[in-house]
């Protein structure tokens, strides 16, 4: 089943591609095959492949439970606002909550995981930023 | 000799002080990142990419730690078979096979040893014929022209999969997602603005760094969330008792050596086999070599041990042959080479041999010479590689996420680039669930560009016509092959599957097929 959805899901973003491809702009430039023949052709392998993991699909993957799946989606989420959260809060602040918050659905106790996120924030900082000069996210508070 | 004299080219290069620290440097990270559990050599080297970008180095420098962090890696994988029977990746299943026995009786630290010599061994003579060959291969190369490279291109995506691929049109569609996304960006040729929907950030395109990044190591991330695997791979301490090899048992083992780095070296310069296959073949050859009746094999020989050990470390160098000298990566770590290459402005391919050669030369001089570091620093001190089995992976997968992220944030600067890193690890997490595998995806990404180009410029030399690219012997040979490559694995994919994974539990083999090579 999951197989023929993935299948379906790629005949979508194939017939997506041929519509993105078909309003590429023509520009002053030209030659001969243009630049939507690749593309074209991209999309067919695409379609003809979903096409087949729709009609032989493999057997079912092992997914994980509801309440696993869950946890994919908040890990995930709170990478995202981490990335949305580094111009806003600063690299530091960012990444202690964002470590601890990893570590802590990892299976370290709840105050271990804070003392986790700060130190490892600190020696990132400290080690990336004043050692080797990389430059990190800047929050109001100047790092 | 030119060999010779440009080898000793490269020496110069490599031997200054900054770049041997860096080697020594990166072999050792290297290392680490091979015992650990969930960090293979394509993992590795992806995270440190960009941070070693950031960190200003120049293009010898970078290319000299990075590959150190590769070889490193290989050295590493090993550590993990041997104590614990948990393959870091494919090819060091083969390893666990005698190597585990090994230890179960007590000869932990001459398990190590040996196969720490039979790294080498492998590593030390593929690189010598990565000398050799590489430069008749450049020869060839250089009477390609754009129909035979496009031919190639696809060779390369039609036997990624290798003879174990499992499924062709998941491989092909992965290839085609890889290639989709190179083309987002303007038009190389003529700047027309493709598939960016008005988007400012995609208008140079995706760095392929943030996809590669994604799609390995946060990835990774989410699967150890999944499973809640937050324990330490290793419970204590193990036991590695006298460190020192037998040398009788080296003596003994030489004919093993040398059949088995040549089967190694050459899978690895084919396309579509690879060091899981070169380790496969090098110990079902020792086996009805030496031990035709199945006595001593897999209950702790160590011929069984040294064969796939040679054979995997054989391959890794005979997978940097057509990486070099075609610019065609035949593996993930090899795809993630190429791109730390393309990151330096580097194209590789014959020209590279021509007009760079300080850069290949001061490569292959950095491979020399972390081969000889790996081997000083594997002997004494792998009780200290034993030890980070002990860090619990609650501790160290946000670690590893946290500076993947940093090192993508120093090199663009941009928090919508991490977002989309991020972005790309969910995908990729959902794709190995499915069984799509990720490294065509990565060399889709990689070479996409490349590939059109080479296709429009053909097709620009022959006004239009398609037939050009079945236009000479060799253009015909390539798609021979490809095509060959891509419909072998249907019908004897699984045979050979089952073959290599007899000593392993379904389990443990999903585990490491989704893992990738």
């Amino acid at each position: 089943m999951s197989d023929r959805i993935f299948g379906l899901f790629g005949l979508v973003l194939a017939a997506f591609y041929f519509w993105a491809t078909s309003i590429i702009p023509d520009s002053f430039m030209v030659d001969v095959v243009g630049p939507r023949a690749f593309p074209y052709i991209v999309g067919t392998v695409l379609a003809i492949c979903s096409l087949y993991i729709l009609l032989r699909p493999d057997e079912e993957p092992d997914w994980p439970n509801l309440m696993n799946f869950f946890e994919i989606i908040f890990a995930t989420a709170v990478m995202f606002l981490y990335g949305w959260a580094l111009s806003k809060v600063g690299f530091v602040i960012a990444t202690i909550f964002a470590t601890a918050y990893l570590s802590w659905r990892l299976g370290t106790k709840p105050l271990s995981s804070l003392i986790t996120g700060v130190a490892t924030s600190a020696g990132i900082y400290l080690v990336f930023h004043l050692v080797l000069g990389l430059s990190l996210a800047k929050g109001p508070l100047g790092f | 000799m030119d060999i010779f004299a440009n080898l000793a080219d490269g020496f110069a290069v490599a031997l200054t002080a900054q770049n041997l620290l860096l080697a020594l440097l990166g072999c050792f990270l290297g290392t680490l990142m091979g015992a650990l559990p969930g960090l293979g050599p394509a993992n590795g080297v992806a995270i440190l990419i960009p941070i070693a970008f950031t960190l200003g180095l120049g293009p010898a420098p970078s290319l000299i730690l990075l590959t150190s962090v590769y070889y490193g890696a290989m050295y590493g994988g090993r550590i993990s078979s041997i104590l614990l029977n948990i393959p870091g990746d494919e090819p060091a299943m083969m390893t666990c096979l005698d190597g585990h026995p090994m230890a179960l009786q007590g000869k932990a630290g001459e398990a190590l040893a040996l196969s720490g010599i039979a790294s080498f061994v492998g590593s030390f003579f593929a690189t010598w014929g990565l000398v050799l060959i590489a430069p008749q291969l450049v020869k060839i190369a250089l009477l390609f022209g754009p129909a035979e490279y496009f031919a190639l291109f696809t060779m390369a995506f039609a036997t990624l999969g290798g003879v174990t691929a499992s499924n062709q049109a998941k491989s092909a569609l992965a290839a085609a997602l890889g290639l989709g996304i190179a083309m987002i960006g303007s038009d190389s040729q003529t700047g027309s603005e493709r598939f960016t929907f008005g988007h400012i950030h995609l208008y140079d395109g995706i760095d392929f760094l943030i996809a590669i990044v994604g799609l390995f190591a946060i990835s990774e991330v989410l699967i150890f969330i999944e499973h809640h695997r937050g324990g330490a791979a290793a419970k204590s301490g193990a036991k590695i008792g006298k460190l020192l090899p037998d040398f009788s048992v080296l003596k003994r083992s030489g004919g093993t050596m040398l059949r088995s780095t040549i089967i190694g070296f050459l899978s690895g310069v084919l396309p579509g086999a690879g060091a899981s296959l070169g380790s496969f073949l090098s110990y079902s050859v020792e086996k009805n070599t030496v031990d035709r009746e199945g006595k001593t094999f897999g209950k702790g020989d160590p011929r069984g041990l040294i064969a796939p050990e040679v054979g995997n470390n054989a391959a890794a160098g005979g997978a940097l042959v057509p990486m070099l000298a075609l610019g065609v990566p035949g593996s993930g770590t090899t795809a993630v080479l190429l791109a730390v290459l393309l990151q330096l402005n580097i194209t590789p391919g014959p020209l590279l041999f021509r007009n760079s050669p300080d850069i290949v030369w001061g490569l292959i001089a950095a491979l020399f010479i972390a081969n000889f570091m790996l081997l000083a620093l594997n002997l004494p001190m792998v009780g200290l590689f034993t030890r980070v089995l002990l860090i619990p992976t609650r501790i160290l997968m946000p670690v590893v996420a946290m500076i993947s992220f940093v090192g993508i944030y120093g090199l663009t600067g941009s928090t919508f680039d991490v977002m989309l890193m991020v972005g790309f690890g969910f995908a990729g997490w959902g794709l190995r669930k499915l069984g799509v595998p990720l490294v065509p995806v990565i060399l889709g990404i990689l070479l996409g560009n490349e590939m059109e180009v080479n296709m429009r410029r053909a097709l620009q030399v022959s006004d239009g016509d398609w037939s050009i690219f079945l236009g000479s012997p060799l253009a015909i040979g390539i798609w021979v092959i490809a095509i060959a490559g891509f419909l072998l694995p249907i019908f004897f994919g699984k045979k050979v599957k089952k073959q290599m994974h007899a000593g392993h539990s379904e389990e443990e083999v999903e585990e490491i097929d989704k893992g990738g090579d």
